[in-house]
């Protein structure tokens, strides 16, 4: 791990504390990286039992996002941060921020799991999303990969990856619908799909907008609410 | 949105965005140096500084200890002339003006650039005679002119609430804040074009602190500022342009938020962030 970033300062109190808050961040990080792929495999499977336990481990993703956003505003009344050390507080307010609303999403996905083992039909029939879960899991590792290297280099690679991920939405919500179509004795359980395949999707965006605020982090300018060929000419041209 | 949907919004948002503080161009440049070289006897304190200073804009000056910030700011109106041994080369313009012209009153000069110090060194003289000083010396005796001075120049260093009833108590009975607001008044009553301050703030309490900065702030409506601070959250404060000069070197000059996010050199970046280069 690169740790010329965020350390070499003066105090070395004050490198511990960005050290610790960056090592809170990617705990957060990997709980829910574990949420989601748990919650789909709750879905997939209809494990009651571990959708339980991704409703259970949502407090967990829930009070690191406070004891982190605590440290960031301790750090900021004390220390009046400057800078790169600026710029790295503030992003990773955003970040938990995002962090958490995937772990909310992996959440629901664990409660729609819940319902749908209720119903009475096939188990294990959704295999098609597996490939976008393992997309929007891959741009999130490689977005948390990003902030824990301190490197932005291949983050146009995550970003553009969400054009996929959308294109898979687009053509799984045709096969719901499809499916609604043929009989609508199927419209319940395919809505739960499609809240389903709608958070997979989500979490791709959130995945994104952590991106977008890394590239803040490293270069100290704004890039959101930028198309991904705008995004590259931004980088490109620097 | 496409560009055409963006323009038919008919909010400037880049005003808003820009916020207070910051710099707006297009700017006029009062104060220009020009490959400023500066010799302590043999040691050279300023390396080749080149900058601009803009009118009615605060420019601060940070850097650690010994890297020239003080000595570039006494260059501004001449007060390094005073010291023994030293030889300035490049020019310094103020209005397009070389200070360092031959044909240049240097007494004239530093009544366009005024100067506090760090400091208070009110004189040990009356609060009136304290401001009306400067313009004592360039004959002006008429009562009322002095009293209007007075009062003005007092109400613009934000201290005459506080001294209206006793103008003719001794300067050295005021606090320490009230003295450095009076020398700053002392400076604005010859009505300078330019003010110089040398670490205004650094020997005052947190509350005489923010009222000079807060007078700064008011101050730069007439005044085109220059301040050398070591407190960075003071120059974050005060000023709308940042210098950060290292070893006699200007490294880098910005609006100061930007410098303070978003610094271009690393030598800034390690120096606002407290590290070690």
């Amino acid at each position: 791990m690169d740790n010329s970033k965020i350390g070499h300062h003066i105090s070395e109190q004050f490198n511990k504390e960005l050290e610790d808050i960056r090592n809170k961040v990617l705990t957060m990080g990997g709980l829910v990286e574990q949420q989601i792929e748990l919650a789909i495999e709750a879905f997939t499977t209809g494990d009651v039992e571990l959708a339980e336990l991704v409703i259970k481990q949502d407090n967990q993703v829930d009070a690191l996002e406070m004891a982190i956003d605590l440290e960031c505003t301790q750090i900021l009344a004390l220390r009046q941060p400057a800078a790169f050390d600026l710029r790295l507080l503030l992003t990773v307010i955003k970040i938990i921020n995002e962090l958490e609303i995937i772990g909310d999403l992996a959440e629901r996905i664990a409660k729609l799991a819940i319902q749908l083992s209720d119903s009475d039909g096939k188990k294990d029939q959704y295999h098609e999303l597996h490939h976008m879960t393992d997309l929007v899991k891959d741009m999130l590792h490689g977005a948390l990969d990003a902030f824990a290297r301190m490197c932005i280099d291949d983050i146009t690679e995550i970003t553009g990856r969400d054009d996929e991920v959308d294109r898979e939405y687009a053509s799984i919500i045709r096969q719901l619908i499809t499916h609604m179509m043929e009989d609508p004795r199927n419209i319940t359980r395919t809505l739960n799909v499609l809240w389903t395949v709608r958070a997979i999707e989500r979490i791709g965006d959130h995945a994104c907008y952590i991106c977008e605020h890394l590239i803040f982090m490293i270069k100290g300018e704004a890039v959101r609410h930028l198309s991904q060929s705008e995004l590259e000419e931004k980088l490109n041209k620097q | 949105m496409t560009a055409q949907q963006t323009r038919s919004h008919s909010i400037d948002m880049s005003s808003v965005l820009r916020g207070q503080g910051q710099a707006q161009s297009p700017n006029e440049p009062c104060i220009k140096v020009e490959n400023l070289n500066l010799f302590y006897g043999k040691k050279q304190a300023l390396h080749g500084v080149n900058m601009e200073m803009y009118r009615k804009k605060v420019t601060a000056y940070i850097g650690p200890s010994g890297c020239g910030k003080s000595t570039l700011l006494r260059c501004i109106n001449r007060m390094n002339d005073l010291v023994d041994n030293v030889t300035i080369e490049g020019k310094i313009l103020l209005d397009d003006e070389n200070i360092y012209d031959k044909s240049v009153n240097v007494a004239a000069l530093r009544r366009r650039v005024g100067m506090v110090f760090q400091k208070p060194n009110p004189f040990p003289k009356s609060i009136f005679e304290n401001v009306t000083y400067g313009l004592r010396i360039q004959g002006v005796n008429d009562k009322r002119v002095l009293e209007e001075t007075v009062e003005n120049s007092l109400r613009g260093a934000a201290l005459w609430d506080e001294v209206k009833d006793r103008l003719n108590d001794n300067a050295l009975g005021l606090s320490g804040g009230q003295q450095q607001r009076l020398v700053i008044a002392r400076a604005i009553a010859i009505e300078p074009e330019v003010l110089l301050l040398d670490e205004p703030a650094s020997a005052l309490d947190p509350i005489s602190t923010l009222k000079i900065e807060e007078l700064i702030n008011e101050l730069k409506e007439k005044y085109t500022i220059v301040i050398v601070t070591h407190n960075m959250q003071q120059a974050a404060r005060v000023s709308d342009y940042t210098a950060f000069m290292y070893m006699g070197e200007l490294i880098e000059i910005g609006t100061t938020s930007e410098l303070f996010t978003n610094p271009k050199k690393k030598q800034t970046e390690d120096y606002i962030t407290g590290r070690y280069g």
